[in-house]
């Protein structure tokens, strides 16, 4: 008998079958969002840095940053802040043992989506 | 370790059609995962058609339909047919649940069934769990005490028995382990969200007497701390337990006895 049974045993699928979950989704957002933020952070540095040193390398990275692709770039940023900020919070509040329940995880999800939105639209607004 | 992809033998092929009902007025049509061990080609879905006026209500009565009248290959684990054994684990429209326990009725369309996710597949429906067993057994399933044996049995007070609901009615059936993320990639030193709520229906046990070793051993950062708090776990669980509020639970004790 040992000798019919195959030496690997396939793998079952996994990510190809299951059907994405609300939870899940804002799982891996937070992590986009917290990865995203870091390469940001980066072109950000690189402005305050042009701006100390001289005129020629403040307007090449301004000139970036301000271009129709800066300003969206930037703007998926902001809403990216304010929902690891309040998905953060989210965790927090798991973490000190509350609303693990499925409707309490549910709604809390979706408060902070519709936050993040409002916050956002509520920073263009402040900033503009 | 993260991989996306499956492995080469693993991709799923399109398998066989299997003949429609004859003379039947309502037909469901199933997709199954199937893998024959013996040929050693790479799995494949097979498509079969029944008959729901002829047939139980629900996913198991399907199954059982299929390996009964139609196609006696098909492979599957099943036993107690109420949802208290565990056996027919498997990942039904997309989420895993228990066949038996989980109606036709819930699901929209075509009804999809495969092994539970990312497991090594023994033959069709049926994933090796040796790994899923060791680790529950590591985490010492069972009461310690130290003090010296009562004449009778080890009391308990209705409050701490309390603590036990929602912890002791768990069967085992890898669901929620196989439908966490963080488990499809790390298996081999994550233990997985039924090990972990396993073993802190010990830890909080009132009767038990090696609370400290209990945490200590989960004080490591791939045991337990490779839950990211991605609740596919309590989303899933057939018997609507909360695996991801056990593991929190955990957790915050290791950070409270920090202080």
């Amino acid at each position: 008998m040992a000798d019919s049974v195959p030496k690997t045993r396939p793998l079952s699928p996994h990510l190809q079958i299951y059907r994405p979950q609300m939870n899940s989704v804002m799982s891996i957002f937070h992590r986009f969002t917290g990865v995203g933020m870091g390469l940001t952070a980066i072109l950000v540095v690189w402005w305050f840095l042009a701006a100390a040193t001289s005129d020629s390398a403040f307007a090449l990275i301004d000139g970036l940053l301000t271009s129709w692709l800066g300003i969206l770039v930037m703007g998926v940023s902001l809403l990216a802040f304010w929902y690891h900020l309040l998905n953060g919070v989210r965790h927090l509040r798991w973490d000190s043992g509350h609303g693990y329940g499925i409707t309490a995880s549910r709604q809390s999800g979706i408060r902070v989506l519709v936050l993040a939105l409002v916050l956002s639209a509520l920073s263009i607004y402040l900033i503009f | 370790m993260v991989e996306f992809t499956l492995p080469k033998n693993s991709r799923v092929t399109v398998g066989k059609t299997w003949p429609k009902p004859d003379g039947a007025k309502n037909i469901r049509k199933i997709r199954i995962y199937r893998y024959d061990p013996d040929s050693g080609a790479n799995p494949r879905v097979d498509t079969y058609f029944i008959d729901t006026d002829n047939c139980g209500p629900m996913v198991l009565d399907a199954l059982i339909k299929i390996k009964n009248e139609i196609d006696p290959t098909l492979t599957f684990r099943r036993s107690c047919r109420e949802g208290i054994c565990g056996s027919c684990a498997m990942n039904i429209d997309g989420i895993n649940t228990l066949a038996c326990i989980y109606g036709m009725d819930e699901i929209k369309g075509d009804i999809r069934i495969y092994p539970l996710p990312h497991m090594p597949v023994v033959k069709d429906l049926v994933p090796d769990l040796t790994n899923f067993y060791a680790q529950h057994a590591s985490i010492m399933p069972l009461l310690e005490t130290k003090t010296a044996r009562p004449e009778k049995e080890w009391r308990q007070s209705i409050e701490d028995r309390k603590k036990l609901d929602g912890l002791y009615e768990c069967v085992m059936c890898a669901s929620c382990s196989t439908s966490c993320p963080s488990y499809w990639w790390n298996s081999d030193r994550y233990l997985g969200p039924a090990a972990l709520l396993h073993a802190y229906r010990w830890i909080i046990d009132s009767r038990d007497e090696a609370t400290g070793e209990r945490l200590d051993d989960l004080e490591d950062p791939f045991k337990l701390y490779r839950c990211h708090t991605i609740m596919n776990c309590t989303r899933t669980c057939p018997k609507g337990l909360n695996p991801a509020k056990a593991i929190g639970e955990i957790k915050k004790m290791l950070a409270e006895r920090q202080m």
